[in-house]
């Protein structure tokens, strides 16, 4: 229902507006609801609008697993 | 995040899930809510290979477009013909929607007006700030994910003063369509696949009552192949130890609290009310409209426009029925023959995020056997 993407915002200008790069390109990114949102952080895009701020550690950890779990898998055939 | 889509690591899920559902005895039925997820499973092939693991995925309601009924979509319609000057502006496949008053597309705007596609509700914000003598009005259909994005419009149309900006709302809240879906039963489903995106907006407390009341568990996945399959491990998981909960297998994007401040914004500006959703009736306090100190921004009074009671779907279109998870695509005689993606009879086969489009589109050789 709701495609939303991960970016990672390059530049906030003064009025609060962000940029953020995609795919190779430059999107313009409303970061209203995100106020914590700062230059380098990776955001959850919907619509135009950043809905999320991702973690980093959070993103290494799932990281982490999937190598155990490709690993395990590689083991065991 | 390619190690999500590696395929010794999906593998390696894919053998516990198999293990699990043997444990459970019978194939859990699991509802995906949201239809991004239902494209994911389909587009990564996962669905016939969970099927093989014995895991059996049914779709549910998670497509706004779908849900949102014919009256509303004969509404927008009314306005764009009915009115000179207006600037209709939507999500692209809100545009192909099939009623007995045709779609936005085929519809013929009054003089000067015209449909215009956005991706983002701004888009239609700043054409109403560009052109004041032009009556811009955005279409939303959505759910929590995307209504903070149109509260916040509506907001900024207020402290503008902005006269000529409008919203005709379809605004759907997830959590009480599980509820009735629940409650009526007939889904009979084993386990709950959350959506990613609105939980990002609502976060994971809004369906602790699915594993209290319901004792159904859960899990808030996000959109990789692996993704899903962690949240489906999950929710087997603890369907064999019997202790049903709100799994969080989405954590780098989002938080168990959600986003706080989209969740203010949308007070702010609207109420719950009983809305009436496509297929699943009238749930109540279900959808979303204006608070009475923004109510002057509703499409639907601005151009007087009256509550119609005749809602009806074109003759034999089952998306009502698939929306609640009860039939399967492939299970609706218009399927695949009279209703195809170029001539809709519904919107299921409308939108990207609906389930009959995406069945037909990557369930190929699920249909060949059927």
């Amino acid at each position: 229902m709701c495609l939303a993407v991960p970016a990672k915002i390059t530049h906030i200008d003064k009025s609060g507006q962000g940029t953020a790069g995609y795919m190779g390109s430059e999107v313009k990114v409303n970061l209203a609801l995100v106020p914590q949102a700062r230059r380098g952080d990776w955001v959850i895009i919907h619509a135009g609008f950043a809905i999320s701020v991702m973690d980093a550690k959070e993103a290494r950890e799932t990281l982490r697993l999937f190598k155990e779990l490709a690993a395990a898998q590689d083991e065991g055939a | 995040m390619k190690e999500l889509r590696n395929p010794a690591a999906l593998r390696s899920l894919l053998s516990d899930i198999e293990e699990k559902s043997k444990k459970i005895g019978r194939a859990p039925r699991l509802m995906e809510v949201c239809g991004t997820h239902t494209m994911a499973l389909f587009k990564s092939g996962l669905t016939p290979l969970l099927a093989e693991a014995g895991v059996e995925m049914v779709s549910g309601p998670g497509c706004p477009v779908c849900i949102t009924p014919n009256a509303i979509h004969e509404a927008a319609i009314a306005i764009v013909t009915g009115t000179e000057g207006v600037t209709l502006a939507t999500f692209g496949d809100m545009t192909r929607v099939p009623t007995r008053k045709g779609s936005l597309q085929t519809a013929v705007p009054a003089r000067d007006s015209r449909m215009r596609i956005v991706y983002s509700p701004e888009e239609a914000l700043n054409e109403a700030r560009r052109d004041p003598a032009r009556k811009v009005v955005f279409y939303g259909a959505g759910f929590e994910t995307t209504i903070p994005a149109i509260a916040y419009t509506v907001r900024q149309a207020a402290a503008e003063g902005l006269r000529n900006y409008s919203v005709l709302p379809a605004l759907w809240l997830v959590p009480p369509a599980l509820r009735a879906i629940l409650e009526a039963g007939e889904a009979a489903v084993d386990g709950f696949i959350y959506p990613g995106h609105v939980s990002a907006v609502i976060g994971a407390e809004p369906y602790e009552f699915v594993a209290r009341e319901f004792g159904v568990p859960g899990a808030i996945a996000g959109f990789e192949p692996g993704d899903i399959l962690l949240a489906i491990r999950s929710v087997l998981e603890q369907a064999v130890e019997g202790k049903p909960r709100v799994a969080l297998e989405y954590s780098r994007a989002i938080g168990r609290e959600g986003n706080p401040v989209a969740r203010a914004l949308m007070d702010e500006v609207l109420e719950p009310f009983d809305a009436s959703w496509r297929g699943l009736g009238v749930i109540p306090a279900s959808g979303l409209r204006f608070r009475k100190e923004f109510a002057a921004f509703g499409a639907g009074p601005r151009f007087g426009l009256k509550e119609s009671g005749d809602d009806r779907d074109l003759a034999g279109c089952r998306c009502g029925e698939v929306l609640r998870g009860v039939v399967r695509p492939e299970g609706c005689r218009l399927f695949g023959t009279k209703c195809l993606p170029d001539s809709p009879l519904g919107p299921c086969m409308v939108s990207y995020e609906g389930a009959c489009l995406i069945h037909f589109k990557y369930g190929g050789e699920r249909r060949a056997r059927s």
